[in-house]
């Protein structure tokens, strides 16, 4: 069991000799077997937090502690072996196919020349088997998609055999099938290979399903860390996300849009088609209340409305638009 | 995968001591196969045969040996730090750099009490002094401008600048320097004696050494600095020594040979091309052997008989082409 935890840690950038400081005294903890989801709007310091872990930036102020061992007195060898981490930026390097990609991560174990031992080898191997690209290990590395090039990167990550795993966006210019693959690989690796992976990413949904933790970046707020349904509960992300245009809803996890909504209409019946009933409702700017005048009965497989039957949401916007202009006149 | 690139090895070693062999038997005076061996053998032969090959063709051979090598790995160094495909010690200015440094021993050697003409390791110091100073330069601009086209606009100004300063201190110095000034710009192998091929050597096996020694950690810098950094190399320092060997390499040559165009460009490119990969364990050695039989042969056309071609233009010839083509896949 490693623990990765940082006291009194202030993160951000120096420029000129002035420090820019984007978060400040962050006590975090980061433990083995979990899958940690980094979360916080857009400048919340998500990746400087990430690169100030890595050690590819140095912290303002505080300390990084693996164990015991202070995390920036460790040589760039030593550093290598406790943490790999998976960045933004694309690789390409002509003629390199997967295999060669994979074993830039035993760069910290093998010898000067760069040669392979058996062990590491096998390291390789068993990486590619992790991501399932084991088959394609003698593919050109440009010749893959975005998403099997991000499971290659995991790979050599894996490779590097350390007990901390970054990931930096990792499902970022992925099409949802991916998106949700690469979440549940992540996932599955946390809890079977007993590392600590922690990653940044801005799909609120699918991090609230796969992370068994969530540190939640607010942008000069500090950091929450709790489990997701528990920072749900706790209304941390409608504070964190607040806005005029939209909100977190609770009921789904996803963000919803805040219509101006300024009819009032009761909806009862069958339960998933009253969600998306009330999603097209609020698109129109109704809102569901109890008791309204205007009732919407939902059946599986119709909208009963006025008394009248209707087949399809298009109408029965249009219905509720007429009843609507008629009431108001 | 590997007994083909112990075929490709084993075809251009046999390649490289072919060229060298045509290239003592082609000149003005044409040497039979038998008479080289024998003057290489040690055995008596014709007077004029052995002058001519021994002291003449041998250490120019030689030279378009080191100099094809030393070229070809700076240029792949330098790509690969730049991770820049067009990076080269003559594009970037880094020639341009030594030709100052030399300038400034042949021709302010005037103005200095003592003589520095002829003092093989004044100019070879001097060329890599400045040639390792421009390459610093060119690194710290690479930082602030990252595309390629920029940092060779970049690259083209510095030799404009150097080749400024050149002329300024042209115009102070006396004509016997500036002929020997002149004559050193067109890029000759024949320049190198044996004198200066003792300097030479030392200086070109130290940078092609510390290549050697940084063959795992240029594959990390391919990954960009990040991912190299992550993987434990220590990037200063391995930036460092690049300068430092690359500084060694393109100063060291082009202090005796003068400027030699596009060899450093062109040569990691074919040698890519060829051996299909981009680990710098089996690049560096290709890089060797393709670079010494480019400049090989470049030696033999420049021997036609009756005139003497300079060097640099052959280079350009074959360089030249690489650099559009490279520009053009790009699009």
């Amino acid at each position: 069991m490693s623990v990765l935890s940082t006291q009194h840690l202030s993160i951000g950038y120096r420029r000129k000799g002035t420090a820019n400081v984007i978060q400040h005294d962050l006590n975090l903890k980061l433990e083995s077997g979990k899958l940690v989801g980094l979360i916080g709007p857009n400048g919340s310091g998500k990746t400087t937090l990430l690169r100030t872990i890595a050690g590819l930036l140095k912290p303002i102020d505080g300390n990084i502690l693996i164990d015991d061992k202070e995390f920036l007195l460790l040589s760039q060898r030593e550093k290598a072996l406790n943490v790999s981490f998976v960045l933004t930026e694309k690789v390409d390097i002509p003629n390199a196919d997967v295999f060669d990609m994979v074993s830039f991560g035993r760069f910290p174990y093998n010898n000067w020349r760069g040669n392979l031992s058996k062990q590491d080898r096998t390291k390789v191997f068993q990486a590619l088997q992790m991501v399932r690209m084991e088959k394609m290990m003698h593919r050109y590395i440009n010749e893959l998609s975005d998403g099997e090039r991000q499971r290659v990167m995991i790979a050599k990550a894996l490779a590097q055999d350390t007990p901390i795993i970054l990931l930096d966006e990792p499902t970022a210019h992925l099409d949802v099938p991916n998106r949700v693959g690469i979440m549940l690989l992540l996932h599955k690796l946390a809890h079977t290979t007993g590392k600590m992976i922690l990653l940044s990413t801005h799909e609120l949904d699918l991090a609230l399903q796969a992370a068994d933790l969530i540190w939640l970046m607010s942008e000069n707020g500090g950091i929450e860390c709790g489990v997701p349904e528990d920072l749900v509960f706790s209304g941390s992300f409608n504070r964190t996300f607040a806005s005029d245009y939209y909100f977190f809803n609770e009921a789904n996890g996803n963000f919803s849009l805040n219509y101006p909504l300024t009819g009032k209409v009761s909806v009862s019946g069958n339960k998933m088609r009253v969600y998306w009933t009330l999603r097209a409702l609020a698109r129109a700017g109704y809102e569901a209340v109890e008791n309204a005048p205007l009732k919407i009965e939902v059946t599986d497989s119709a909208w009963i409305l006025n008394q009248k039957e209707i087949f399809s949401v298009a109408e029965m916007l249009d219905e509720l638009n007429n009843l609507n202009g008629n009431t108001s006149l | 995968m590997h007994s083909k690139n112990h075929l490709l090895f084993f075809a251009f070693s046999l390649l490289v001591v072919f060229l060298f062999l045509a290239d003592l038997a082609w000149g003005s005076v044409a040497i039979p196969a038998k008479d080289i061996f024998s003057v290489l053998c040690g055995q008596q032969s014709s007077s004029i045969y052995t002058e001519i090959i021994v002291n003449f063709r041998l250490p120019k051979a030689i030279t378009a040996i080191l100099a094809g090598a030393s070229l070809s790995v700076a240029g792949l160094m330098m790509q690969t730090l730049f991770r820049n495909p067009l990076a080269d010690p003559y594009i970037l200015g880094v020639s341009s750099g030594a030709s100052l440094g030399t300038a400034l021993v042949v021709m302010a050697s005037g103005f200095l009490p003592f003589s520095f003409v002829g003092n093989g390791w004044a100019l070879i110091i001097s060329a890599i002094v400045g040639a390792a100073l421009v390459l610093l330069i060119v690194l710290f601009v690479s930082f602030r401008v990252n595309d390629i086209v920029s940092l060779l606009i970049v690259g083209i100004m510095f030799g404009t600048i150097a080749a400024a300063l050149v002329s300024i201190i042209q115009n102070f110095s006396n004509p016997d320097a500036i002929k020997l000034f002149l004559m050193w710009t067109f890029g000759s192998l024949s320049a190198v004696t044996w004198n200066y091929l003792q300097i030479l050597l030392p200086v070109v096996l130290v940078g092609i050494g510390i290549a050697f020694f940084l063959q795992k950690r240029l594959d990390g810098l391919l990954l960009g600095e990040n991912y190299a950094r992550g993987l434990g190399i220590p990037i200063s320092q391995t930036r460092s020594l690049i300068i430092l060997a690359t500084g060694l390499l393109a100063g060291g040559i082009t202090a005796f040979t003068g400027p030699i165009a596009f060899v450093g460009v062109a040569v990691p490119h074919i040698a890519r091309g060829i051996f299909q990969t981009s680990s710098h364990k089996i690049l560096l050695p290709a890089c060797m052997l393709v670079g010494a039989a480019l400049l090989m042969i470049c030696d033999i056309i420049t021997q036609i008989p009756d005139y003497t071609l300079p060097v640099n233009t052959i280079s350009a010839l074959f360089g030249a082409p690489v650099i559009i083509w490279i520009i053009l896949r790009r699009k």
